[in-house]
């Protein structure tokens, strides 16, 4: 049973009605749990909750510290291609909104990756739009080789791909991937997915699984915030990430709240979420999972992301360029979405320790390519136990 | 002098430490020093030595022993390879094998571990495992070349106190190497009670690095361990299951 079926099993639940219906009791009874039910999420994420935000956010905090340390990872994207074959409501890379498109070439790749190493960041996620013919498996492949000379760890951001594929990927050195369902309502997936391959809203659903069964060690989901009711979208979400760390308990799983940001086609937001709401999703879900990721990247300001730092966040985006070719050439170009922390690595670095947190720069090294691995199994006779979950 | 070898090597402090989830470098290096601790555990994964002065090995006491451990690893083919690393990153000769497949609960995989300590103590090096503890996985570790085995105390991070007191006091008393309790220690009472067990030191990380003011707690930690160890040796008296007035069976004789 893959995590469609599962959506699809209790899609037509009476959520708004069940949120509304909380208490203040429950929300209580959820606080003084270690091991909380979907009930208890349902409490955490309901109006009733917004009383009890600073207790949920004191226990958040104490959580965080316990499981990942006074400690934060810091990463960047680094954006290959913006060419995509998709045409979605709110994205500036989709196919009718024209610019002059970009695909880096190795040469290039080389020097963005030399630029961010430079500035400090040694995990990089790759990202591309969407296009089987311009970010090719080969393509990505190859892309990882070259980042590799440079980087710890390497995550990627492309369209959807075939566990086969994602298992090519992982052999070349990616070790993370990040896959956003966008909204998990398959009604207004269908309404903002407006043509193209990521109309396929199961494909896409099942991805972030198919990621763990190619042997991903992190996986990082989410929903865009502001497309539908955002307290059920982080309900699935976290619904989500908990049916993948339960099934694939050797994988990190990771969640981030991206909230949907001004781009070119001058979308607006169905509905407005506004701090506080991002505050309570972040607790909600921390204390949902205590052990899992929570990720945040620049598409939030400079002094709100200093605030959230303390409320559960274990991984940050820093100095983020989202313009292709952007970090070792700095202009002015199309983004996929404002970049709205425009702070250097260090002035990141500087504002952490101020926090009383240990920026981390570096928190793996890449093992081995695939023929490394295929001498050493040789040299040791290591029989490569079969993973959980076949087509790999 | 009650010395503790591992390896070739003779301590004198029962208190082992590690890196993981300080808030700043400076404070760590005063946690150390005031800890007495002369093994601290390294994520390898963490190192990066070309961070000049935010390279984390730069605020380690140099008379402190590095035992750089193989977090991250999911199975006996990583804990191997990162192993390999470390040592041609020159860190030293120890090794303390993690091999955790569960990102839920952080428990180690025994059987995994076994595989990579047998590999690295046939390399040469001084193999320290951390494990489940299971009679049967530490003969087996034992057998595969282990210097000491790192039995937890309850899952990593937890503060939950020895919550597997007996099996451990099984493996103390069948114990062929060094036992050095390691994770979930959360209180300096709960370091005393493992020492005062038989256990021949403890690993403490988390509880000290996330204290208000892990300078002061390192220093709790020193003296809980120093007392348990004491007591220990001291002989501590048996403890009676009920009370014994009478002999209600055998009085008879009298």
């Amino acid at each position: 049973m893959s995590f469609y079926e599962v959506y699809d099993s209790i899609k037509h639940k009476p959520y708004e009605t069940m949120l509304e219906s909380m208490t203040v009791k429950d929300v209580d009874r959820a606080l003084n749990k270690t091991e909380l039910d979907e009930h208890d999420l349902l409490a955490l994420l309901s109006p009733a909750a917004a009383e009890r935000l600073e207790e949920m956010a004191q226990k958040a905090h104490w959580l965080t510290v316990q499981n990942f340390g006074k400690t934060i990872s810091l990463y960047a994207p680094l954006y290959l291609t913006d060419y995509c074959v998709n045409k979605c409501a709110y994205c500036s890379f989709s196919f009718d909104n024209d610019f002059p498109r970009r695909k880096l070439t190795a040469l290039e790749i080389d020097q963005e990756a030399k630029a961010l190493k430079d500035m400090g960041i040694q995990h990089v996620i790759l990202l591309t739009g969407e296009s089987r013919v311009h970010s090719s498996v080969s393509y990505l492949a190859e892309s990882a080789r070259i980042l590799r000379k440079h980087a710890a760890s390497i995550a990627i951001e492309v369209q959807p791909l075939d566990a086969e594929e994602y298992h090519q990927l992982f052999q070349a050195g990616v070790d993370g991937l990040t896959v956003y369902q966008e909204v998990y309502n398959e009604e207004v997936y269908k309404d903002i997915h407006i043509k193209g391959p990521k109309r396929n809203y199961r494909y896409r659903l099942d991805a972030p699984e198919r990621g763990c069964q190619a042997g991903m060690r992190s996986i990082n989901i989410g929903a865009l915030l502001g497309m539908d009711n955002w307290r059920k979208e982080v309900f699935f979400t976290a619904l989500h990430a908990r049916y993948l760390q339960k099934k694939y308990i050797e994988t990190d799983i990771a969640v981030s709240f991206p909230r949907i940001r001004p781009n070119l086609g001058g979308f607006e937001p169905r509905v407005n979420v506004e701090d506080k709401d991002l505050v309570q999703a972040m607790l909600a879900f921390r204390l949902f999972m205590p052990r899992a990721g929570i990720t945040l990247s620049t598409r939030e300001e400079a002094e709100l992301r200093d605030h959230l730092i303390k409320l559960g966040v274990t991984k940050m985006s820093a100095a983020s360029s989202t313009v292709v070719g952007g970090y070792a050439n700095k202009k002015e170009d199309n983004s996929q979405f404002e970049i709205s922390d425009t702070r250097s690595v260090e002035e990141v670095k500087h504002r952490l320790k101020q926090l009383g947190y240990q920026p981390v720069s570096k928190d793996w090294d890449i093992l081995a390519g695939e023929e490394e691995k295929d001498a050493f199994s040789a040299s040791c006779d290591y029989d490569r136990k079969a993973r959980t979950g076949a087509g790999v | 002098m009650d010395e503790l070898i591992i390896g070739q090597t003779k301590l004198t402090n029962r208190l082992f430490t590690g890196t993981g989830k300080f808030a700043d470098h400076s404070v760590m290096r005063q946690a150390f020093a005031q800890s007495g601790s002369e093994v601290v555990t390294v994520a390898v994964r963490r190192v990066d030595l070309e961070a000049g002065h935010e390279n984390i090995l730069e605020d380690i006491p140099s008379n402190m022993i590095i035992m750089p451990n193989t977090s991250g690893a999911r199975n006996a083919e990583e804990a191997v390879r990162i192993a390999r690393l470390a040592r041609a990153a020159g860190m030293g000769n120890w090794i303390k094998i993690e091999v955790i497949s569960d990102q839920k609960y952080l428990l180690p995989d025994n059987e995994e571990t076994i595989r990579a300590t047998d590999i690295l103590s046939n390399e040469g090096f001084v193999v320290l495992p951390y494990m489940n503890p299971d009679l049967m996985a530490a003969k087996k570790l034992a057998d595969a070349g282990a210097a000491a085995i790192m039995p937890l105390g309850s899952p990593i991070g937890s503060n939950r106190g020895i919550r597997m007191k007996e099996m451990i006091r099984i493996l103390i008393e069948e114990k062929t190497l060094p036992i050095i309790v390691d994770a979930g220690i959360g209180r300096p009472s709960e370091a005393a009670e493992a020492m005062e067990m038989g256990a021949d030191a403890v690993l403490v990380n988390t509880a000290i690095a996330t204290a208000d003011d892990p300078v002061s707690m390192a220093e709790a930690f020193n003296l809980a361990v120093m007392a348990g160890r004491k007591a220990y040796l001291a002989g501590l008296g048996p403890v009676s299951q009920r009370a014994a007035a009478s002999s209600p069976l055998t009085g008879f004789l009298r």
